[in-house]
Protein backbone atom coordinates (compact mmCIF):
# COMPACT_ATOMS: atom_id res chain seq x y z
CA UNK A 1 0.00 0.00 0.00
CA UNK A 2 1.42 3.36 -0.82
CA UNK A 3 2.05 6.20 2.15
CA UNK A 4 -1.22 8.11 2.49
CA UNK A 5 -2.34 11.03 4.90
CA UNK A 6 -5.30 10.74 6.79
CA UNK A 7 -8.25 13.09 8.49
CA UNK A 8 -10.97 12.53 9.77
CA UNK A 9 -13.58 14.82 8.88
CA UNK A 10 -15.29 17.95 11.17
CA UNK A 11 -18.55 18.53 8.70
CA UNK A 12 -19.93 17.44 5.50
CA UNK A 13 -19.13 20.68 3.88
CA UNK A 14 -15.31 20.37 5.41
CA UNK A 15 -15.26 16.93 3.43
CA UNK A 16 -16.66 18.16 0.38
CA UNK A 17 -14.05 20.94 0.49
CA UNK A 18 -11.03 19.05 1.28
CA UNK A 19 -11.72 16.82 -1.08
CA UNK A 20 -12.08 19.14 -3.48
CA UNK A 21 -8.78 21.07 -2.81
CA UNK A 22 -6.56 17.98 -1.73
CA UNK A 23 -4.45 16.64 -5.08
CA UNK A 24 -5.15 12.46 -5.09
CA UNK A 25 -7.72 12.88 -2.20
CA UNK A 26 -10.49 10.02 -1.43
CA UNK A 27 -13.34 9.42 1.21
CA UNK A 28 -13.39 6.79 2.80
CA UNK A 29 -16.53 5.06 4.51
CA UNK A 30 -16.32 1.02 5.71
CA UNK A 31 -13.28 0.93 4.03
CA UNK A 32 -14.27 -2.83 2.71
CA UNK A 33 -13.86 -2.07 -1.22
CA UNK A 34 -11.28 1.15 -0.86
CA UNK A 35 -8.70 -1.14 1.12
CA UNK A 36 -9.01 -3.99 -0.83
CA UNK A 37 -7.81 -2.22 -3.65
CA UNK A 38 -5.45 -0.20 -1.89
CA UNK A 39 -3.75 -3.03 -0.96
CA UNK A 40 -3.54 -4.18 -4.85
CA UNK A 41 -2.05 -0.23 -5.28
CA UNK A 42 -5.00 -0.26 -7.44
CA UNK A 43 -6.50 2.57 -6.02
CA UNK A 44 -3.73 4.86 -4.81
CA UNK A 45 -5.12 8.00 -2.54
CA UNK A 46 -2.56 10.14 -1.38
CA UNK A 47 -4.81 11.51 1.29
CA UNK A 48 -7.95 9.65 3.09
CA UNK A 49 -11.03 11.96 4.07
CA UNK A 50 -13.22 9.70 7.11
CA UNK A 51 -16.79 10.52 6.54
CA UNK A 52 -17.52 8.17 9.50
CA UNK A 53 -19.09 10.29 12.43
CA UNK A 54 -20.36 12.86 10.57
CA UNK A 55 -24.05 11.82 11.41
CA UNK A 56 -24.62 10.23 8.36
CA UNK A 57 -26.29 7.35 9.75
CA UNK A 58 -29.52 7.96 10.30
CA UNK A 59 -32.39 6.63 8.24
CA UNK A 60 -35.41 9.30 7.99
CA UNK A 61 -38.69 9.76 7.17
CA UNK A 62 -39.59 12.15 4.27
CA UNK A 63 -42.61 14.27 3.52
CA UNK A 64 -43.14 12.52 0.76
CA UNK A 65 -43.81 9.38 2.81
CA UNK A 66 -40.67 8.02 1.49
CA UNK A 67 -37.75 7.29 3.61
CA UNK A 68 -33.98 9.18 3.34
CA UNK A 69 -30.95 7.13 4.19
CA UNK A 70 -28.15 8.65 5.41
CA UNK A 71 -25.29 7.55 3.17
CA UNK A 72 -23.13 5.91 6.23
CA UNK A 73 -25.79 3.59 7.53
CA UNK A 74 -24.15 0.22 7.34
CA UNK A 75 -25.58 -2.04 4.86
CA UNK A 76 -26.76 -4.37 7.72
CA UNK A 77 -28.77 -1.60 9.97
CA UNK A 78 -30.56 -0.71 6.74
CA UNK A 79 -31.54 -4.41 5.91
CA UNK A 80 -32.70 -4.66 9.53
CA UNK A 81 -34.76 -1.43 9.69
CA UNK A 82 -38.47 -2.22 10.34
CA UNK A 83 -39.37 0.10 7.60
CA UNK A 84 -37.64 -1.01 5.12
CA UNK A 85 -38.31 -4.91 5.78
CA UNK A 86 -42.22 -4.12 5.89
CA UNK A 87 -42.50 -1.51 2.81
CA UNK A 88 -38.61 -2.48 0.68
CA UNK A 89 -38.32 -5.95 0.93
CA UNK A 90 -36.74 -5.85 -1.78
CA UNK A 91 -34.21 -4.10 -0.66
CA UNK A 92 -33.40 -5.82 2.49
CA UNK A 93 -32.99 -8.72 0.13
CA UNK A 94 -30.70 -7.38 -1.87
CA UNK A 95 -28.54 -6.29 1.10
CA UNK A 96 -28.64 -10.03 2.88
CA UNK A 97 -27.44 -11.25 -0.32
CA UNK A 98 -24.48 -9.65 -0.23
CA UNK A 99 -20.95 -10.47 0.66
CA UNK A 100 -20.53 -11.92 4.08
CA UNK A 101 -22.01 -10.57 8.10
CA UNK A 102 -19.07 -8.98 8.85
CA UNK A 103 -18.59 -6.95 5.59
CA UNK A 104 -21.96 -5.78 6.18
CA UNK A 105 -21.64 -4.77 9.56
CA UNK A 106 -18.83 -2.15 7.69
CA UNK A 107 -20.08 -1.45 4.21
CA UNK A 108 -22.13 1.59 3.60
CA UNK A 109 -24.96 2.77 1.91
CA UNK A 110 -22.64 4.97 -0.48
CA UNK A 111 -19.57 3.00 -0.54
CA UNK A 112 -22.13 0.13 -1.98
CA UNK A 113 -23.13 1.87 -4.53
CA UNK A 114 -19.54 2.73 -5.74
CA UNK A 115 -17.66 -0.15 -5.09
CA UNK A 116 -15.57 -1.26 -8.34
CA UNK A 117 -16.08 -3.87 -10.96
CA UNK A 118 -14.95 -7.72 -9.91
CA UNK A 119 -13.49 -7.95 -13.30
CA UNK A 120 -10.44 -10.26 -12.69
CA UNK A 121 -8.41 -8.76 -15.07
CA UNK A 122 -8.99 -5.34 -12.80
CA UNK A 123 -7.51 -6.88 -9.78
CA UNK A 124 -4.47 -8.27 -11.54
CA UNK A 125 -2.02 -5.76 -12.33
CA UNK A 126 -0.03 -7.91 -14.93
CA UNK A 127 -2.86 -7.41 -17.33
CA UNK A 128 -3.82 -4.88 -19.46
CA UNK A 129 -7.15 -2.91 -18.31
CA UNK A 130 -8.71 0.00 -19.99
CA UNK A 131 -10.26 1.02 -16.20
CA UNK A 132 -7.43 0.44 -13.97
CA UNK A 133 -5.03 2.17 -16.57
CA UNK A 134 -6.95 4.37 -19.60
CA UNK A 135 -5.65 2.76 -22.69
CA UNK A 136 -3.69 -0.53 -21.77
CA UNK A 137 -6.32 -2.42 -23.47
CA UNK A 138 -9.00 -5.45 -21.99
CA UNK A 139 -7.82 -8.07 -21.28
CA UNK A 140 -11.30 -9.61 -20.19
CA UNK A 141 -12.98 -9.53 -23.79
CA UNK A 142 -11.02 -12.26 -25.20
CA UNK A 143 -10.01 -13.59 -21.81
CA UNK A 144 -11.91 -15.41 -18.69
CA UNK A 145 -15.17 -13.60 -19.27
CA UNK A 146 -17.89 -15.84 -17.25
CA UNK A 147 -18.47 -13.28 -14.87
CA UNK A 148 -18.68 -9.93 -16.97
CA UNK A 149 -21.38 -8.19 -18.44
CA UNK A 150 -23.17 -8.85 -21.84
CA UNK A 151 -25.39 -5.66 -22.52
CA UNK A 152 -24.04 -1.82 -21.87
CA UNK A 153 -20.81 -3.00 -22.60
CA UNK A 154 -18.68 -1.32 -25.02
CA UNK A 155 -14.92 -2.89 -26.95
CA UNK A 156 -13.07 -1.00 -23.89
CA UNK A 157 -14.52 -2.63 -21.41
CA UNK A 158 -16.94 -5.21 -20.32
CA UNK A 159 -16.90 -5.16 -16.86
CA UNK A 160 -20.07 -5.46 -14.32
CA UNK A 161 -20.92 -3.61 -11.48
CA UNK A 162 -21.03 -6.62 -9.29
CA UNK A 163 -23.16 -4.87 -6.30
CA UNK A 164 -26.58 -6.43 -5.32
CA UNK A 165 -27.96 -3.27 -3.26
CA UNK A 166 -27.85 -0.73 -5.94
CA UNK A 167 -29.90 -3.51 -8.34
CA UNK A 168 -32.58 -2.80 -5.75
CA UNK A 169 -32.41 0.54 -5.41
CA UNK A 170 -32.70 0.94 -9.29
CA UNK A 171 -35.82 -0.90 -9.21
CA UNK A 172 -36.99 1.24 -6.43
CA UNK A 173 -36.14 4.72 -8.71
CA UNK A 174 -34.29 5.74 -5.59
CA UNK A 175 -32.19 8.79 -5.70
CA UNK A 176 -28.75 9.44 -4.74
CA UNK A 177 -28.31 12.96 -2.56
CA UNK A 178 -24.99 14.90 -2.56
CA UNK A 179 -23.30 18.08 -1.43
CA UNK A 180 -20.37 19.70 -3.77
CA UNK A 181 -16.99 21.14 -2.80
CA UNK A 182 -18.90 24.67 -2.80
CA UNK A 183 -21.69 23.61 -1.03
CA UNK A 184 -24.20 22.79 -3.32
CA UNK A 185 -26.53 20.20 -2.96
CA UNK A 186 -27.87 17.84 -5.69
CA UNK A 187 -30.25 14.86 -6.40
CA UNK A 188 -29.47 12.30 -9.08
CA UNK A 189 -31.59 9.45 -9.84
CA UNK A 190 -30.26 6.36 -9.51
CA UNK A 191 -31.17 5.69 -13.41
CA UNK A 192 -28.51 8.46 -14.11
CA UNK A 193 -25.94 8.30 -11.26
CA UNK A 194 -23.67 4.48 -12.80
CA UNK A 195 -22.29 5.63 -16.09
CA UNK A 196 -21.69 3.01 -19.44
CA UNK A 197 -18.46 2.64 -20.00
CA UNK A 198 -17.64 3.44 -24.01
CA UNK A 199 -14.18 4.12 -24.58
CA UNK A 200 -13.68 5.75 -20.97
CA UNK A 201 -14.43 2.59 -18.77
CA UNK A 202 -12.28 4.56 -15.89
CA UNK A 203 -15.22 6.73 -15.08
CA UNK A 204 -17.83 4.82 -13.66
CA UNK A 205 -20.49 7.62 -12.28
CA UNK A 206 -21.57 11.22 -12.93
CA UNK A 207 -20.13 12.44 -9.36
CA UNK A 208 -17.88 15.10 -9.60
CA UNK A 209 -14.30 16.04 -7.69
CA UNK A 210 -14.76 16.01 -4.05
CA UNK A 211 -18.80 15.42 -3.92
CA UNK A 212 -19.79 13.97 -1.04
CA UNK A 213 -22.78 11.65 -1.22
CA UNK A 214 -25.25 12.55 1.75
CA UNK A 215 -28.26 9.99 1.40
CA UNK A 216 -30.16 7.95 -0.75
CA UNK A 217 -33.80 8.64 -0.83
CA UNK A 218 -36.42 6.72 -1.83
CA UNK A 219 -39.73 6.89 -2.61
CA UNK A 220 -43.03 6.20 -1.03
CA UNK A 221 -43.99 2.79 -0.67
CA UNK A 222 -45.14 0.96 -3.77
CA UNK A 223 -46.63 -2.37 -2.52
CA UNK A 224 -46.86 -5.50 -4.81
CA UNK A 225 -44.91 -8.76 -4.19
CA UNK A 226 -40.61 -8.11 -3.20
CA UNK A 227 -38.25 -10.59 -4.98
CA UNK A 228 -34.81 -10.53 -4.95
CA UNK A 229 -33.22 -14.03 -6.68
CA UNK A 230 -29.57 -14.05 -6.98
CA UNK A 231 -27.85 -17.01 -9.17
CA UNK A 232 -24.07 -17.58 -8.00
CA UNK A 233 -21.17 -20.01 -7.43
CA UNK A 234 -21.93 -20.56 -4.32
CA UNK A 235 -24.91 -20.26 -2.00
CA UNK A 236 -23.46 -17.66 0.23
CA UNK A 237 -20.62 -14.77 0.64
CA UNK A 238 -20.41 -14.67 -3.69
CA UNK A 239 -21.04 -12.12 -6.27
CA UNK A 240 -23.82 -12.16 -8.59
CA UNK A 241 -23.31 -13.96 -11.82
CA UNK A 242 -27.12 -12.92 -12.53
CA UNK A 243 -29.83 -11.47 -9.68
CA UNK A 244 -32.96 -9.76 -10.87
CA UNK A 245 -34.90 -7.43 -8.34
CA UNK A 246 -38.44 -7.41 -9.04
CA UNK A 247 -41.65 -5.68 -7.40
CA UNK A 248 -44.96 -7.27 -9.20
CA UNK A 249 -48.03 -6.11 -8.79
CA UNK A 250 -51.49 -8.13 -8.22
CA UNK A 251 -52.20 -7.38 -11.85
CA UNK A 252 -48.94 -8.66 -13.14
CA UNK A 253 -47.33 -5.68 -13.98
CA UNK A 254 -44.01 -4.82 -12.38
CA UNK A 255 -40.80 -2.90 -11.90
CA UNK A 256 -37.53 -5.46 -13.19
CA UNK A 257 -33.98 -4.73 -12.45
CA UNK A 258 -31.18 -7.32 -13.23
CA UNK A 259 -27.53 -7.34 -11.73
CA UNK A 260 -24.46 -9.12 -13.13
CA UNK A 261 -25.15 -8.63 -16.47
CA UNK A 262 -24.13 -4.77 -17.42
CA UNK A 263 -21.93 -1.92 -16.07
CA UNK A 264 -24.47 -0.59 -14.07
CA UNK A 265 -28.20 -1.98 -12.43
CA UNK A 266 -30.18 -2.91 -15.75
CA UNK A 267 -33.72 -1.83 -16.32
CA UNK A 268 -35.58 -0.98 -19.12
CA UNK A 269 -39.09 0.34 -18.88
CA UNK A 270 -39.98 -1.31 -22.31
CA UNK A 271 -39.13 -4.35 -21.37
CA UNK A 272 -41.40 -3.88 -18.35
CA UNK A 273 -44.28 -3.47 -20.20
CA UNK A 274 -43.88 -6.90 -21.72
CA UNK A 275 -44.01 -8.46 -18.20
CA UNK A 276 -47.90 -9.37 -18.81
CA UNK A 277 -46.70 -11.49 -21.83
CA UNK A 278 -44.35 -13.35 -19.36
CA UNK A 279 -41.03 -14.12 -19.14
CA UNK A 280 -39.67 -14.36 -22.62
CA UNK A 281 -40.91 -11.38 -23.53
CA UNK A 282 -40.08 -9.64 -21.57
CA UNK A 283 -35.99 -10.58 -21.24
CA UNK A 284 -35.86 -10.71 -24.73
CA UNK A 285 -36.62 -6.96 -24.87
CA UNK A 286 -34.11 -6.37 -21.93
CA UNK A 287 -31.34 -7.99 -23.57
CA UNK A 288 -32.25 -6.69 -27.60
CA UNK A 289 -29.01 -5.16 -27.39
CA UNK A 290 -26.87 -7.52 -25.72
CA UNK A 291 -23.19 -8.82 -26.89
CA UNK A 292 -22.30 -11.76 -24.93
CA UNK A 293 -19.15 -13.12 -25.49
CA UNK A 294 -18.76 -17.46 -25.73
CA UNK A 295 -18.23 -17.62 -22.12
CA UNK A 296 -21.09 -15.22 -21.05
CA UNK A 297 -23.89 -15.98 -23.31
CA UNK A 298 -25.38 -18.27 -20.77
CA UNK A 299 -26.45 -15.32 -18.69
CA UNK A 300 -29.24 -14.47 -21.54
CA UNK A 301 -30.83 -17.99 -21.11
CA UNK A 302 -30.52 -17.11 -17.48
CA UNK A 303 -31.97 -13.97 -17.15
CA UNK A 304 -35.07 -15.78 -18.51
CA UNK A 305 -35.39 -18.24 -16.59
CA UNK A 306 -34.51 -16.40 -13.82
CA UNK A 307 -37.51 -13.99 -14.26
CA UNK A 308 -39.86 -16.84 -15.44
CA UNK A 309 -38.82 -18.16 -11.58
CA UNK A 310 -39.69 -14.42 -10.37
CA UNK A 311 -43.00 -14.40 -11.98
CA UNK A 312 -44.05 -17.40 -10.53
CA UNK A 313 -42.95 -16.70 -7.09
CA UNK A 314 -45.09 -13.35 -7.70
CA UNK A 315 -48.38 -15.25 -8.63
CA UNK A 316 -47.51 -17.28 -5.41
CA UNK B 1 2.67 0.16 23.34
CA UNK B 2 4.59 0.56 20.44
CA UNK B 3 8.55 0.38 21.04
CA UNK B 4 10.43 2.94 19.07
CA UNK B 5 12.46 0.64 17.02
CA UNK B 6 8.88 -0.36 15.43
CA UNK B 7 8.37 3.35 14.73
CA UNK B 8 11.73 4.03 12.98
CA UNK B 9 11.03 0.46 10.32
CA UNK B 10 7.78 2.01 9.54
CA UNK B 11 9.94 5.00 8.95
CA UNK B 12 12.36 3.16 6.70
CA UNK B 13 9.44 1.88 4.71
CA UNK B 14 7.95 4.74 4.01
CA UNK B 15 11.00 5.96 2.73
CA UNK B 16 11.41 3.25 0.48
CA UNK B 17 7.43 3.57 -0.63
CA UNK B 18 8.06 7.36 -1.42
CA UNK B 19 10.98 6.53 -3.60
CA UNK B 20 9.00 3.69 -5.62
CA UNK B 21 6.12 6.29 -5.68
CA UNK B 22 8.78 8.91 -7.28
CA UNK B 23 9.10 5.90 -10.00
CA UNK B 24 6.46 5.20 -10.85
CA UNK B 25 5.63 8.88 -10.87
CA UNK B 26 7.92 9.61 -13.35
CA UNK B 27 5.80 7.09 -16.19
CA UNK B 28 3.99 8.89 -18.33
CA UNK B 29 0.24 7.78 -18.20
CA UNK B 30 0.48 7.42 -14.11
CA UNK B 31 0.73 10.51 -13.21
CA UNK B 32 0.00 11.31 -9.79
CA UNK B 33 1.42 13.61 -7.86
CA UNK B 34 2.27 12.69 -4.35
CA UNK B 35 4.40 16.26 -3.26
CA UNK B 36 2.13 17.78 -1.44
CA UNK B 37 1.83 15.81 1.13
CA UNK B 38 4.57 16.47 4.52
CA UNK B 39 6.04 12.51 5.04
CA UNK B 40 4.94 13.79 8.92
CA UNK B 41 1.41 13.10 8.43
CA UNK B 42 1.33 9.66 7.24
CA UNK B 43 1.14 8.23 10.78
CA UNK B 44 -1.57 9.45 13.26
CA UNK B 45 -2.38 9.22 16.90
CA UNK B 46 -5.25 6.65 17.81
CA UNK B 47 -6.45 5.80 21.22
CA UNK B 48 -8.43 2.61 22.06
CA UNK B 49 -9.56 -0.21 23.81
CA UNK B 50 -8.40 -3.54 23.16
CA UNK B 51 -9.80 -6.41 25.67
CA UNK B 52 -11.15 -3.58 28.39
CA UNK B 53 -7.47 -1.90 27.84
CA UNK B 54 -6.74 1.15 27.05
CA UNK B 55 -4.29 1.91 24.77
CA UNK B 56 -2.65 5.24 23.11
CA UNK B 57 -0.98 4.21 19.59
CA UNK B 58 1.12 6.70 17.07
CA UNK B 59 0.54 4.62 13.97
CA UNK B 60 1.63 4.75 10.25
CA UNK B 61 -2.22 5.13 8.63
CA UNK B 62 -1.50 2.46 6.45
CA UNK B 63 -1.61 -0.26 9.46
CA UNK B 64 -4.90 -2.50 9.33
CA UNK B 65 -6.85 -2.87 12.93
CA UNK B 66 -5.29 -6.43 12.03
CA UNK B 67 -1.63 -5.69 11.74
CA UNK B 68 -2.18 -3.45 15.23
CA UNK B 69 -3.58 -6.20 16.81
CA UNK B 70 -1.12 -8.78 15.52
CA UNK B 71 2.21 -6.84 14.56
CA UNK B 72 2.00 -3.80 17.45
CA UNK B 73 0.28 -5.27 20.35
CA UNK B 74 1.24 -8.57 19.82
CA UNK B 75 -2.37 -10.64 19.91
CA UNK B 76 -1.79 -13.02 17.46
CA UNK B 77 -5.00 -14.79 18.67
CA UNK B 78 -6.71 -13.03 14.93
CA UNK B 79 -4.94 -14.44 12.08
CA UNK B 80 -4.24 -13.35 9.23
CA UNK B 81 -6.20 -15.42 6.54
CA UNK B 82 -6.25 -14.01 2.80
CA UNK B 83 -6.06 -10.00 4.07
CA UNK B 84 -8.66 -9.39 1.61
CA UNK B 85 -11.81 -9.62 3.14
CA UNK B 86 -12.72 -13.13 1.47
CA UNK B 87 -11.91 -15.53 4.32
CA UNK B 88 -13.27 -14.28 8.24
CA UNK B 89 -10.05 -15.54 9.87
CA UNK B 90 -9.46 -11.65 10.91
CA UNK B 91 -12.90 -11.40 12.54
CA UNK B 92 -12.59 -9.49 15.71
CA UNK B 93 -15.80 -7.60 17.92
CA UNK B 94 -15.82 -4.01 17.42
CA UNK B 95 -17.95 -2.46 19.40
CA UNK B 96 -20.04 -5.56 20.23
CA UNK B 97 -20.08 -6.10 16.14
CA UNK B 98 -18.55 -8.54 14.28
CA UNK B 99 -15.67 -7.03 11.35
CA UNK B 100 -13.19 -8.19 9.08
CA UNK B 101 -9.88 -6.71 10.80
CA UNK B 102 -8.13 -6.66 7.66
CA UNK B 103 -10.29 -4.31 5.80
CA UNK B 104 -10.51 -1.66 8.41
CA UNK B 105 -7.85 0.83 9.02
CA UNK B 106 -6.43 0.73 12.93
CA UNK B 107 -6.08 4.72 12.66
CA UNK B 108 -10.33 4.59 12.00
CA UNK B 109 -11.31 3.14 15.35
CA UNK B 110 -10.79 6.13 17.36
CA UNK B 111 -12.42 5.28 20.87
CA UNK B 112 -13.70 2.12 19.67
CA UNK B 113 -13.77 -1.22 22.22
CA UNK B 114 -12.22 -3.77 20.16
CA UNK B 115 -12.49 -7.44 21.82
CA UNK B 116 -10.68 -10.30 20.14
CA UNK B 117 -10.80 -14.25 20.74
CA UNK B 118 -8.20 -13.28 24.00
CA UNK B 119 -10.31 -11.22 25.45
CA UNK B 120 -13.53 -13.18 25.15
CA UNK B 121 -11.91 -16.12 27.72
CA UNK B 122 -8.65 -17.57 28.55
CA UNK B 123 -7.19 -21.53 29.42
CA UNK B 124 -9.10 -21.53 32.27
CA UNK B 125 -11.34 -19.56 32.04
CA UNK B 126 -13.07 -20.04 28.56
CA UNK B 127 -16.11 -18.55 26.93
CA UNK B 128 -18.96 -20.91 26.49
CA UNK B 129 -18.84 -20.49 22.77
CA UNK B 130 -14.81 -21.72 22.83
CA UNK B 131 -15.90 -24.73 25.62
CA UNK B 132 -18.18 -25.92 22.29
CA UNK B 133 -15.86 -25.44 19.88
CA UNK B 134 -13.78 -27.70 22.00
CA UNK B 135 -16.33 -30.16 22.93
CA UNK B 136 -17.92 -30.51 19.49
CA UNK B 137 -14.37 -30.80 17.66
CA UNK B 138 -15.35 -27.69 16.11
CA UNK B 139 -11.84 -27.48 14.13
CA UNK B 140 -9.12 -29.28 13.05
CA UNK B 141 -6.12 -27.30 11.84
CA UNK B 142 -7.36 -24.64 14.37
CA UNK B 143 -6.23 -21.46 12.07
CA UNK B 144 -9.52 -20.00 11.39
CA UNK B 145 -11.00 -20.87 14.68
CA UNK B 146 -10.21 -17.96 16.45
CA UNK B 147 -12.25 -16.06 13.76
CA UNK B 148 -15.22 -19.22 13.65
CA UNK B 149 -15.49 -17.76 17.72
CA UNK B 150 -15.50 -14.26 17.41
CA UNK B 151 -18.10 -14.65 14.56
CA UNK B 152 -20.52 -17.06 15.99
CA UNK B 153 -20.54 -14.90 19.49
CA UNK B 154 -21.46 -11.77 17.98
CA UNK B 155 -23.68 -13.71 15.20
CA UNK B 156 -26.05 -15.06 17.96
CA UNK B 157 -25.94 -11.40 19.19
CA UNK B 158 -27.19 -10.41 15.72
CA UNK B 159 -30.43 -12.70 15.73
CA UNK B 160 -31.35 -11.74 19.20
CA UNK B 161 -31.19 -8.39 17.91
CA UNK B 162 -33.95 -9.53 15.38
CA UNK B 163 -31.31 -8.43 12.08
CA UNK B 164 -32.75 -10.71 9.35
CA UNK B 165 -30.79 -13.34 7.20
CA UNK B 166 -30.52 -14.47 3.14
CA UNK B 167 -32.62 -17.39 4.25
CA UNK B 168 -35.46 -16.05 6.64
CA UNK B 169 -38.36 -16.49 5.17
CA UNK B 170 -40.59 -13.83 6.54
CA UNK B 171 -38.75 -10.73 6.91
CA UNK B 172 -41.23 -9.29 9.62
CA UNK B 173 -41.01 -12.43 11.84
CA UNK B 174 -38.36 -12.15 14.47
CA UNK B 175 -35.20 -14.17 13.35
CA UNK B 176 -34.58 -17.85 14.33
CA UNK B 177 -31.76 -20.15 15.51
CA UNK B 178 -32.37 -22.88 12.67
CA UNK B 179 -29.10 -24.61 11.31
CA UNK B 180 -30.04 -23.03 7.95
CA UNK B 181 -29.94 -19.87 9.41
CA UNK B 182 -26.45 -20.52 11.32
CA UNK B 183 -24.55 -21.69 8.06
CA UNK B 184 -26.14 -18.69 6.38
CA UNK B 185 -24.54 -16.40 8.83
CA UNK B 186 -21.78 -17.95 9.72
CA UNK B 187 -20.97 -17.99 5.71
CA UNK B 188 -18.22 -15.08 6.31
CA UNK B 189 -16.12 -17.97 8.03
CA UNK B 190 -14.50 -20.14 5.49
CA UNK B 191 -12.89 -23.78 6.66
CA UNK B 192 -10.43 -24.67 4.57
CA UNK B 193 -10.46 -28.04 7.22
CA UNK B 194 -14.06 -27.90 6.39
CA UNK B 195 -15.05 -28.14 10.31
CA UNK B 196 -18.14 -26.79 9.46
CA UNK B 197 -20.69 -29.91 10.71
CA UNK B 198 -19.13 -29.46 14.18
CA UNK B 199 -18.55 -25.34 14.37
CA UNK B 200 -22.98 -25.74 13.73
CA UNK B 201 -22.86 -28.27 16.19
CA UNK B 202 -21.13 -26.27 18.89
CA UNK B 203 -23.04 -23.11 18.00
CA UNK B 204 -26.09 -25.06 18.22
CA UNK B 205 -25.18 -25.85 21.56
CA UNK B 206 -24.35 -22.49 22.92
CA UNK B 207 -27.60 -20.80 21.27
CA UNK B 208 -29.75 -23.45 23.12
CA UNK B 209 -28.27 -22.64 26.41
CA UNK B 210 -28.53 -19.29 26.65
CA UNK B 211 -32.46 -18.90 24.84
C1 LIG C 1 -15.09 -10.78 -0.04
C2 LIG C 1 -16.11 -9.76 -0.43
C3 LIG C 1 -17.34 -10.18 -0.91
C4 LIG C 1 -18.30 -9.25 -1.28
N1 LIG C 1 -19.50 -9.68 -1.78
C5 LIG C 1 -20.42 -8.78 -2.18
C6 LIG C 1 -21.66 -9.19 -2.73
O1 LIG C 1 -21.95 -10.38 -2.85
N2 LIG C 1 -22.54 -8.23 -3.12
C7 LIG C 1 -22.27 -6.90 -2.99
O2 LIG C 1 -23.09 -6.08 -3.36
N3 LIG C 1 -21.09 -6.49 -2.50
C8 LIG C 1 -20.17 -7.39 -2.08
N4 LIG C 1 -18.98 -6.96 -1.58
C9 LIG C 1 -18.65 -5.54 -1.68
C10 LIG C 1 -19.10 -4.72 -0.50
O3 LIG C 1 -20.49 -4.63 -0.54
C11 LIG C 1 -18.45 -3.34 -0.66
O4 LIG C 1 -17.08 -3.47 -0.42
C12 LIG C 1 -19.03 -2.30 0.27
O5 LIG C 1 -20.40 -2.14 0.06
C13 LIG C 1 -18.33 -0.97 0.09
O6 LIG C 1 -18.79 -0.06 1.07
P1 LIG C 1 -17.75 0.69 2.03
O7 LIG C 1 -18.53 1.60 2.88
O8 LIG C 1 -16.88 -0.28 2.72
O9 LIG C 1 -16.94 1.50 0.93
P2 LIG C 1 -15.46 2.08 0.94
O10 LIG C 1 -14.52 0.97 0.64
O11 LIG C 1 -15.21 2.90 2.15
O12 LIG C 1 -15.56 3.06 -0.30
C14 LIG C 1 -15.81 2.63 -1.63
C15 LIG C 1 -15.73 3.85 -2.54
O13 LIG C 1 -16.77 4.76 -2.25
C16 LIG C 1 -16.26 6.05 -1.98
N5 LIG C 1 -17.15 6.63 -0.97
C17 LIG C 1 -17.49 6.07 0.22
N6 LIG C 1 -18.39 6.84 0.85
C18 LIG C 1 -18.64 7.90 0.05
C19 LIG C 1 -19.51 9.06 0.14
N7 LIG C 1 -20.31 9.25 1.20
N8 LIG C 1 -19.51 9.93 -0.89
C20 LIG C 1 -18.72 9.74 -1.97
N9 LIG C 1 -17.88 8.70 -2.10
C21 LIG C 1 -17.85 7.78 -1.11
C22 LIG C 1 -14.84 5.82 -1.52
O14 LIG C 1 -14.04 6.96 -1.79
C23 LIG C 1 -14.44 4.63 -2.39
O15 LIG C 1 -14.05 5.07 -3.66
C24 LIG C 1 -18.02 -7.87 -1.17
C25 LIG C 1 -16.79 -7.45 -0.65
C26 LIG C 1 -15.84 -8.38 -0.29
C27 LIG C 1 -14.53 -7.89 0.25
S1 LIG D 1 -13.54 -5.75 -18.77
FE1 LIG D 1 -13.09 -3.67 -18.07
S2 LIG D 1 -12.31 -4.03 -16.01
FE2 LIG D 1 -12.12 -6.01 -17.08
S3 LIG D 1 -10.09 -6.02 -18.08
FE3 LIG D 1 -11.51 -5.18 -19.55
S4 LIG D 1 -11.29 -2.99 -19.23
FE4 LIG D 1 -10.52 -3.94 -17.38
S1 LIG E 1 -7.77 -12.10 6.71
FE1 LIG E 1 -9.46 -10.76 6.86
S2 LIG E 1 -11.00 -11.85 5.80
FE2 LIG E 1 -9.26 -13.08 5.43
S1 LIG F 1 -9.86 -25.71 11.34
FE1 LIG F 1 -8.39 -25.61 9.76
S2 LIG F 1 -9.18 -23.97 8.56
FE2 LIG F 1 -10.78 -24.31 9.94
Amino acid sequence: MRAFSYERASSIEAAAKAAASTDGAKFIAGGTNLLDLMKLEIETPTHLIDVNGLGLDRIEPTPEGGLRIGALVRNTDLAADERIRRDYGLLSRALLAGASGQLRNRATTAGNLLQRTRCPYFYDTNQPCNKRQPGSGCAAIAGFSRQLGVVGVSDACIATHPGDMAVAMRALDAVVETIGADGTTRSIPIADFHRLPGETPEIEHVLERGELITAVVLPKPMGGKHIYRKVRDRASYAFALVSVGAIVQPDGTGRIAVGGIAPKPWRDEAAEKELPRGAKAASTRLLADARPTEQNAFKITLVERMLSAVLAEARG
Amino acid sequence: MQSPGALEISRRDLLVASAATVTVAGAPSLGHSQTNIPEASTGTNVSFTVNGERLELELDNRTTLLDALREHLHLTGTKKGCDHGQCGACTVLVDGRRINACLTLAVMHEGGSITTIEGLGQPGNLHPMQAAFVEHDGFQCGYCTPGQICSSVAMLEEIRANIPSHVTGDLTAPAEITAAEIRERMSGNICRCGAYSNIVEAITEVAGRKT
